[in-house]
Order: C-alpha cells, then structure tokens, then sequence
C-alpha cells in the first residue's frame, strides 16, 4: 500500500462497512474493566447473539473511556440511532437489555448512563452534559473507548497517520521540530521539560554524528518511556491500552523530525495487554508502510522494538531506562551528558512519555496554534489524570491545564463519598506531595503546582478523606521510594531510611518531638544531593506534609493520638453498649476472638486480645464499633 | 533447557546492537522468557545464560536481584497478589494484607507458605483503582474486598486443598 490518501479510502472503505450494515455491542476491556468483571460481559453478549437469531449486531471490544466506577460498561450502536451506554452491568443484565433492545425494541432507560453521539432521549444525558464527563477536554483521550484499539483502519479513519503523513510529506525535519516548540509541548512525564527543546538538542547532535562518521548504522534513538510506575496511576496504560497507533505515530514523527531511524517502546511489564496492543499495532502499522523503510513512499525509514521492563520504579528516570535497555541493572548517571547528547549505547536519544507522543500527531495534524489554544500560557494543552482514592466518580480524566483542583474533584470527581470531610489532593505520586483544602482553588498547571510544593508529575490524583492519616501516608509513600531506591547515591539510599524509620517511629507511637525539625533537616540535604529524581522528589510527601498536616505530626508525637484513627498502635476498639443489638455477627467475624457475648447480649471487646484488623467494624450493619 | 536456544536466536535477530555476536542487551529478555517458562529463574538457567552471552554469573545474579520481577525460588501453587498502590492502600490495603498474612502464617516476612500451596505477593499497583483496595487470588479479581472477604478467599482454598488431599489418601 502506497500513499497516505490511499490508506485513508481503505480505512474508511472499512469502517464504514464493518458500521453501515450492522449494529454494534461495544464493551470496554480496559485492565479496569477486566477487573471489574467486563470478560463476563463480553462472553454474556456473545452468548446472547449466538443465541439469537433476531439479534444482528457485532460484538466488539474497545479500551477505557475512563468512567471506571461505571464499570463494566456495555454500549449498544445500531445504525441510525444514538449510542446509548449502560453501566455497572451484569452478566445477566446484560442478557436481558440486549434482548429488550434488539428484540422487543425497547432501550431500557433506567439502567442507561448517558447517548453517546447526538441526543435522541429526551430522559437519558448525553455524554457531554453527564457532571463526570462535562468539565472534560479529551485530545490525548480522544479514540479511548471509542476505536477498537487492535484495528489500524478504525484509527486511521479517525485521522490517525494524518499528522505523520503532513510531517513526511510537507515538511522537513527542523519543521516539525519548529512545530513542536511553537505548541509549547511539555513533557507529561512530570518534569514537564518543553518537548521541542529536548528534539532541537537531539537533532543538533545526530546531525554533527553524522557528519563525522558517515559510515555508522544507527545515528540516535527514539525511546518512548511507558514505564508508567507511580502507584495509583494508570493514564498511560489506558492510552496504550485504548489507542496504542497514537503513540507509535508520535515516536514516528519525533524520529523524523531528529533524524533517528529507530526506537524503543519501554513499557511496564505489569501491563501484558498494553503489551500485546502494541505488538499487534507495529505488526499492522509495518504492514500498511507506515512503519518499516521508506514510510508512506518516502525516503524515511523508521522501526520500533517493545522492551519489557522488569519491575523497578528507578528505570522511569532516562538514564536508568537506558541502563535496563542495554542489558544492566536499571541505575541512573550523572548528567549531563543529558541522553540527547550522548544516551542509548552512546547515542543521541530522546525519551518522551507515552502522553507526550500521543499529543505529538494532533499538534502535527491540526497545527501546532490550533492545539495550544488550551491551557495557560506556560502550561499548553490538556492533562490526563487518575483520579482514585476518596472520591464518588473515579476514573481516567482529562482537562484542560489550568482548572482548579476543586472543579476537577467536586464537578467531575462527584465530591467525597459518605459524607466525609476532604482532607488532601495527592498528586505526582511517590514523587508529589498532598496538597490540603485551602489549596483547592490552585489551577492545574506546572508552576502553581510546583509553588505548592507539589509536582505535576505524570497524572496521578489521589484524594483523601478526614480518615486518612497524612503521617501514615508520608509513610506510605517513604516505604515506596525506599525500597525503591537502586542504591547507587548516599543520600538517597540512607537518607530515604532514614526517613522512613522516623515516620515509622512516630506512627509507632515512639516519636519525639526533635523528630520533626529532624525530618526537616534531612529531607532538604536529600533533595538537593541525591543523583537522580527518585532522590531528589523523595522527601516531597514529607515536606508537604510536614507544611500543611504539622498538626497530624505533633498529635501522633505529644498527644499519642492518631486523628484519622488509622495508626494501628494508636487506636482502641470498643464496643458502644448504646448501639450495640447483639447480633453475634462481629463476634463470628473476629479472628482472633477478641469480642465475647451471647445473642441480644451487648458485646464486649478485649484490647488485648484485639489485632485492629478492623473486621469488626466493617461487618456492623450498626454502627456500634467505636475507633478512638 | 532446550527452549533456551530457541529465545535466544529470536531474541537475538530482533536486537539491532550487538558485539561480536554476543549481545548484552538480549540478557533481561532472556531472563524473563526463563521465567515464563518455569515460574522462576533457577541456577542452570543462569550458568547456561552466562556461558551463552559471555557475561558472568555474579552480573547475571546483580542484574536479577535488581529487578523486582525475578524470583530464584519456585512459586506457590496459588498466586494471591494484593495492590498495595496509593488509592488502595487509603482504602485499607494495609488491613488486607494483615488478613492474609495471617490467616497463612506469614508473619515473618517470607512470601510463600512452607507447604508451598501459597506466594503471596504485593504489587506496586494493579491500575484499577477504583475498586480499591484490589486482590487477585489465581485468576479471581476482587475489588472493594473487606479484610474478612479477603479471609474467606483464603480458607476456602485451604479446604480444597484439605479435601483434595483426603481424596488422594483414599
């Protein structure tokens, strides 16, 4: 297959047909739909139409479209009508909405979440008016949920390759580089260095390589870093799970546009189906020439290998990356030399994050004004998060850059469930801090959030609750980065233990009050003389902690209490005789038989025999167990 | 180990970078093909990797203590990972932990049971956070599991296994 135009008829020649003449039984298979049961779903819509005759319709799988606590979703699109979205299904109802669908014509409105598509129900929202999706801008999202992630033509269809095809064909290489600058492209990994900057230093660099040995095979490398690894995110993974062509298309333009004729995708092992996605996706993209030797009849060539990581947080830092690709154990450098001067097997490489790449082919396609006309003046563009923790409505989002905190978890989020109090916005991961209540109105954008003490980092967005203990989750977070920790520098390989042993000790019940000024004394010495950013970002859940929850700090110290009533050594269970029916059913549950009574007797509950596995007070439907 | 051989050509051919045909950067995918295959990386395999790629044992041992993935001892029969990721570990990761610990007789920091039915590992994170907190037992995923829940899980194995024994002793 020869040129862009002529793959775009194909795609949409194929699309078309695989839309035109049948309905659609769309079910998202993302990791979080899996987990939440959507293979049942799937094999319960299977079923139902093998079952039925009357039912004429195709059973596909897509990525997350990012309202995970909806999960498992199913979506039925029949030609002529609106997409109409049900969820959290079961197996069963999945039987029975088909069937009443396609067989009696009967959408069942109750169970329906929102009309994908133009508005047809007057009584069901469409997508764009339901309060989780409303707030949303989604260009990195854009095909999430809605292609079938292991077709190329259901992508390209949707004007994939478009913004390779204008880079290979319109213009040259400084161009496309130029073009990038002009967007303000920031990289999504965290850091947030300007894309086109890293490009512009690469291509400088390939360019006087290849003047001075003309002869070698390979002049730089393109590597793409999906070794997505903070706890509690999940953004790249959705992506390369939903829409693995947007990446594999940005890498293509970076390596054009520097004048690397190879790359590296470098992505988590714990991710086998973003994995087995983008397999499928380079064999399909070789296929079509839009990968391989002279891509799109041009004189570009361009391949891409997958390299499965092997499990260690460190390997996220470029340097460390480069390590695990070259067959070493994953430990950081010194830099400069920065990798786009002297990185993969001492070549010049650039390393972007997945959502970086994945933003590279609308900025090319559509012009790079076209796409900076979101977000602030430093901050271009949008923003994926993983938005989990206390929160009614959890999911994948993306928003504009420059949103307030409190717009993103009480308008899209849905506030904090059980009417609890918010306490703290976790964001940037192991490497971020918490940021408290009066820190709400703060715009979403890298400086503010860096002011804050904070990071943007690569998206995850943790909330919590009056029950969350900020010194435990200090803790927390220390536990992570210690262990984490390769080694390599001092600071960071002590000076995060000890750290963690102070935290320990004060949730322990053990603190002194020299503990906290001792925190504040190693934590900055840590950040500013550790080698890479694992070391450097460290003591950030500690400082902000420290900033905003000193009072947490000095209760667990002065007054032996845990406020949140979540450290283990600090807390008592009792039984409130008031409340308390006698139903036995804590009795039963206890493990280690620490409540004694009979039926409709007030049960009593002995502390020292008492493990504060919280069993108990999850089982009563009462209310009766008390947590001080 | 025969499928050794045949990893390591096609890991081989796939690598652009090589120094005299023995290429440094094929080790950690072969490693992980070794562990694919038996569950974990035992001591042949490393001396047949090293001989193979001309890199040394002691460097094969530092590259595989390093990477969290790799195991030098076999796994239990039963596979039960907890998230231990931030969303779960706010709604009570720690607590489930505890629970299954306890409920195999894990308490001194080892991860498998000394019957070798049981490894339980905890991962960094899973990714569906918003059924935190999130185990998986062998194929089962349960999300919004409660300490107890996370009990019963266990000891309804442990009896199937009891009751597998007890047919096997006639």
């Amino acid at each position: 297959m020869g040129s862009y135009s002529a793959i775009r008829e194909w795609a949409d020649k194929e699309v078309s047909q695989q839309t035109a003449d049948k309905a659609r039984i769309v079910i998202g298979l993302g990791t979080c739909g899996i987990a939440a049961g959507g293979n049942a779903i799937l094999t319960a819509a299977k079923n139902t139409v093998a079952n039925n005759d009357e039912i004429k319709a195709k059973v596909v799988s897509v990525g997350c479209i990012g309202i995970c606590y909806k999960e498992p979703l199913l979506d039925i699109e029949i030609p002529g009508k609106p997409r109409l979205s049900y969820g959290p299904v079961t197996a069963g109802e999945t039987k029975r909405i088909l069937e009443n669908v396609f067989i009696n014509n009967e959408y069942e409105h109750k169970k329906a979440l929102a009309v994908i598509g133009e508005d047809s129900f007057s009584d069901i929202p469409s997508w764009h008016e339901v309060p989780f999706f409303a707030p949303q801008e989604r260009t990195v999202l854009r095909n999430c949920g809605f292609i079938n992630p292991e077709k190329i033509e259901d992508y390209i269809a949707n004007d994939g390759y478009a913004g390779l095809s204008r880079a290979l064909l319109d213009m040259t290489p400084a161009q496309v580089v130029d073009e990038t600058l002009k967007a303000g492209l920031r990289g999504r990994g965290g850091a947030g260095f300007p894309a086109g900057r890293k490009w512009n230093i690469a291509a400088d660099n390939i360019r006087a390589l290849r003047a001075s040995q003309p002869e070698l095979d390979s002049y730089g490398y393109v590597i793409c870093n999906a070794d997505e690894g903070d706890p509690g995110a999940f953004m790249n993974r959705s992506v390369l799970e939903g829409d693995p062509h947007s990446v594999i298309e940005g890498m293509t333009i970076a390596g054009y546009a520097i004048g690397a004729s190879f790359g590296y995708i470098y992505c988590r092992a714990e991710y086998p189906l973003a994995i087995e996605r983008l397999k499928l996706a380079l064999d399909q993209a070789r296929e079509k020439n839009l990968l391989g030797e002279n891509i799109l009849e041009t004189d570009f060539s361009f391949d891409i290998k997958l390299k499965e990581g092997a499990g260690a947080f460190v390997c996220g830092e470029e340097t460390a990356l480069i390590a695990s690709i070259e067959g070493l154990r994953g430990m950081p450098m010194p830099r400069p030399p920065y990798p786009a001067q002297s990185g993969l097997w001492g070549k010049p490489t650039i390393i972007n994050n997945v959502e970086t790449l994945n933003n590279v082919p609308v900025i090319l396609a559509k012009g790079a004004e076209a796409w900076a006309t979101k977000g602030t003046e430093k901050s271009k563009g949008t923003k994926t998060f993983a938005l989990t923790g206390k929160v009614e409505n959890t999911g994948l989002i993306e928003v504009e850059l420059g949103m307030s905190l409190r717009k993103v978890i009480y308008e899209i989020g849905g506030g904090i469930p059980d009417g609890k109090e918010f306490k703290a916005a976790q964001t940037g991961g192991p490497s971020g801090g918490c940021l408290p209540k009066e820190q709400l109105d703060l715009p979403i954008d890298y400086e503010a959030l860096a002011k804050a003490g904070s990071i943007m980092g690569s998206g995850g967005l943790v909330i919590m609750d009056e029950s969350t203990c900020m010194v435990d989750v200090a803790r927390y977070f220390l536990t992570f980065t210690q262990s984490e920790s390769c080694g390599k520098c001092v600071p960071c390989r002590l000076g995060t233990k000890r750290m963690l042993e102070i935290l320990t000790r004060i949730t322990a019940g053990h603190g002194k009050i020299e503990d906290i000024a001792l925190l504040e004394e190693l934590a900055p010495s840590i950040r500013d003389s550790s080698l890479c950013g694992l070391g450097q970002s460290a003591p950030n859940p500690v400082l902000t902690t420290l900033k905003y929850f000193r009072d947490e700090y000095e209760a667990h110290i002065l007054e032996g209490r845990c406020p949140a009533g979540q450290c283990k050594a600090l807390i008592t269970y009792s039984i409130d005789p008031a409340t308390c029916t006698g139903c036995m059913v804590c009795m039963r549950a206890c493990p280690t038989e620490a409540i004694t009574g009979a039926r409709k007797e007030i049960h009593v509950l002995d502390p020292e025999l008492c493990t504060r596995c919280d069993t108990c007070r999850q089982v009563c439907k009462f209310d009766a167990v008390l947590v001080v | 180990m025969h499928f050794l051989l045949e990893v390591r050509s096609e890991t081989m051919t796939a690598t652009t970078q090589s120094t005299n045909g023995h290429d440094r950067s094929a080790l950690i995918p072969l490693l992980q093909q070794v562990q694919v295959e038996m569950g974990y990386v035992p001591k042949e395999a490393i001396t047949e990797i090293s001989k193979e790629l001309r890199v040394s044992t002691s460097d094969i041992f530092g590259v595989l203590t390093f990477y969290a993935q790799f195991r030098l001892k076999p796994v239990g029969k039963h596979m039960v990972k907890i998230c231990r990721g931030t969303a779960c570990h706010v709604r009570g990761a720690p607590l489930i932990i505890d629970a299954v610990d306890d409920e195999l007789g894990l308490t001194d920091g080892g991860d498998t049971t000394e019957d070798g039915e049981f490894t339980v590992e905890k991962v960094a994170c899973f990714g569906a956070c918003s059924l935190a907190p999130v185990m998986i037992v062998d194929e089962e995923t349960k999300g919004n599991i409660t300490p107890d829940q996370a009990r019963r899980m266990i000891k309804k194995i442990v009896k199937e296994i009891a009751k597998k024994a007890e047919v096997a002793n006639g």
